[in-house]
């Protein structure tokens, strides 16, 4: 009678195993779950869970800062008042950039590649729609100091976009040479920073060699640090 | 009993787990404007309007800079325009063509004025915001 007993406790445990196994995996699941939520939350708050660093002062990519979606829609971008009745009535980004080319930076749009495939065809004046800009195609080469390629600046796609007068002779001399130009001054919005960084393609680590496109030549070294050179004792 | 104690628990879990994710959910998450977005605040919160976003992408594929930039004589700064209502129904700046004829008139206050209440003048994303430091010092008064 006893083994009978106990055979059918285990035939009834052997059938509600899976059941455990699951009804265990969903807790696990849920305990992830709220781990994980607890991570992006402090994310967000920019506390850190005791549990995931030795101390607050050592987190990973502390400083790093974590890009949402990019191109948001008007409702979700933080920028845009959704309790306003117009917010939802604006194009959403998304739409109007489909079939474009795309880059990794900036809107995600490489805007001079999508006039050039004639996807996009802006007008060049308010009112008259055939207008044809008035286009110069003349390379400026700028020698760079430091080790990375020289740098090409393109008037075509400049002059497709913009009149001589935006840049002519406020921003940038019209003479070679006589434009002191670096890269802390273009990030600080001065220069090409005027627009690259603020509205077209901006500088980052992805973006260099659109501008700096010219290698050098095959002998060039690196010129020496005065300071070192002139140490008799390095 | 035991067994019953332990249910609970894991309810309790369960349970602690759906609040911590509704309540991560419901977070503000982090500004993320579409990149070349202008908020323009030098008057609007003063008179009591939400402060303007200018979409440069929306703009931009419809127009070249220098419609703009050029003839319409919109300087390249955040704010540098000093635009105000009065100069727009006189047909200038945005008032070009924001008239009823080119592109929709200004009775649409909510189309331009759309940001959140208190946002600077700035332009959004870019490189300066980028980084981890500040550029430079706030002024002080």
């Amino acid at each position: 009678m006893k083994n009978t007993i106990k055979k059918i406790t285990l035939a009834a445990s052997l059938v509600a195993l899976p059941f455990i196994v699951s009804a265990a995996d969903s807790q696990g699941g849920s305990l992830m779950m709220a781990a994980t939520t607890a991570v992006s939350s402090a994310e967000i708050t920019g506390s850190v869970p005791e549990k995931l660093s030795v101390s607050n002062a050592n987190v990973f990519n502390r400083l790093l800062k974590k890009e949402k979606d990019p191109n948001a829609a008007p409702p979700d971008d933080g920028y845009h008042d959704p309790a306003n009745d117009a917010t939802t009535a604006l194009q959403p980004p998304k739409v109007a950039y489909e079939g474009l080319p795309t880059t990794e930076f900036g809107n995600r749009v490489d805007w001079v590649k999508a006039l050039d495939s004639g996807k996009l065809n802006p007008r060049y004046d308010r009112q008259d729609p055939d207008v044809e800009p008035f286009v110069m195609d003349l390379d400026i080469v700028r020698p760079v100091k430091a080790s990375v390629p020289d740098v090409v600046f393109p008037h075509k796609p400049h002059t497709q976009w913009l009149h001589c007068s935006n840049c002519h002779p406020k921003i940038f001399v019209p003479q070679r040479l006589s434009n002191q130009i670096n890269m802390s001054a273009i990030i600080l919005g001065q220069k090409c920073g005027v627009c690259h960084g603020k509205v077209s393609f901006p500088p980052t680590t992805k973006s260099c060699k659109k501008c700096h496109s010219k290698e050098k030549p095959a002998n060039w070294k690196p010129p020496l640090s005065e300071a070192s050179v002139k140490n008799p004792w390095r | 009993m035991n067994a019953n104690t332990e249910r609970t628990a894991a309810w309790k879990l369960a349970l602690l787990g759906v609040i911590v994710w509704v309540g991560a959910t419901l977070m503000p998450q982090p500004a993320q404007a579409e990149y070349a977005d202008v908020v323009i605040n030098n008057y609007a919160d003063a008179a009591g309007m939400r402060p303007v976003v200018f979409p440069h992408w929306y703009h931009r594929i419809r127009f070249r800079c220098k419609v703009c930039h050029a003839d319409l004589g919109f300087k390249f700064k955040a704010g540098g325009n000093k635009i105000t209502m009065a100069k727009i129904i006189d047909g200038k700046f945005c008032g070009a063509c924001h008239n009823g004829e080119i592109s929709w008139s200004v009775e649409n206050c909510g189309m331009c004025h759309s940001g959140i209440p208190g946002t600077p003048t700035h332009i959004a994303g870019s490189t300066v915001q980028q980084l981890v430091a500040p550029a430079y010092k706030a002024l002080k008064k």
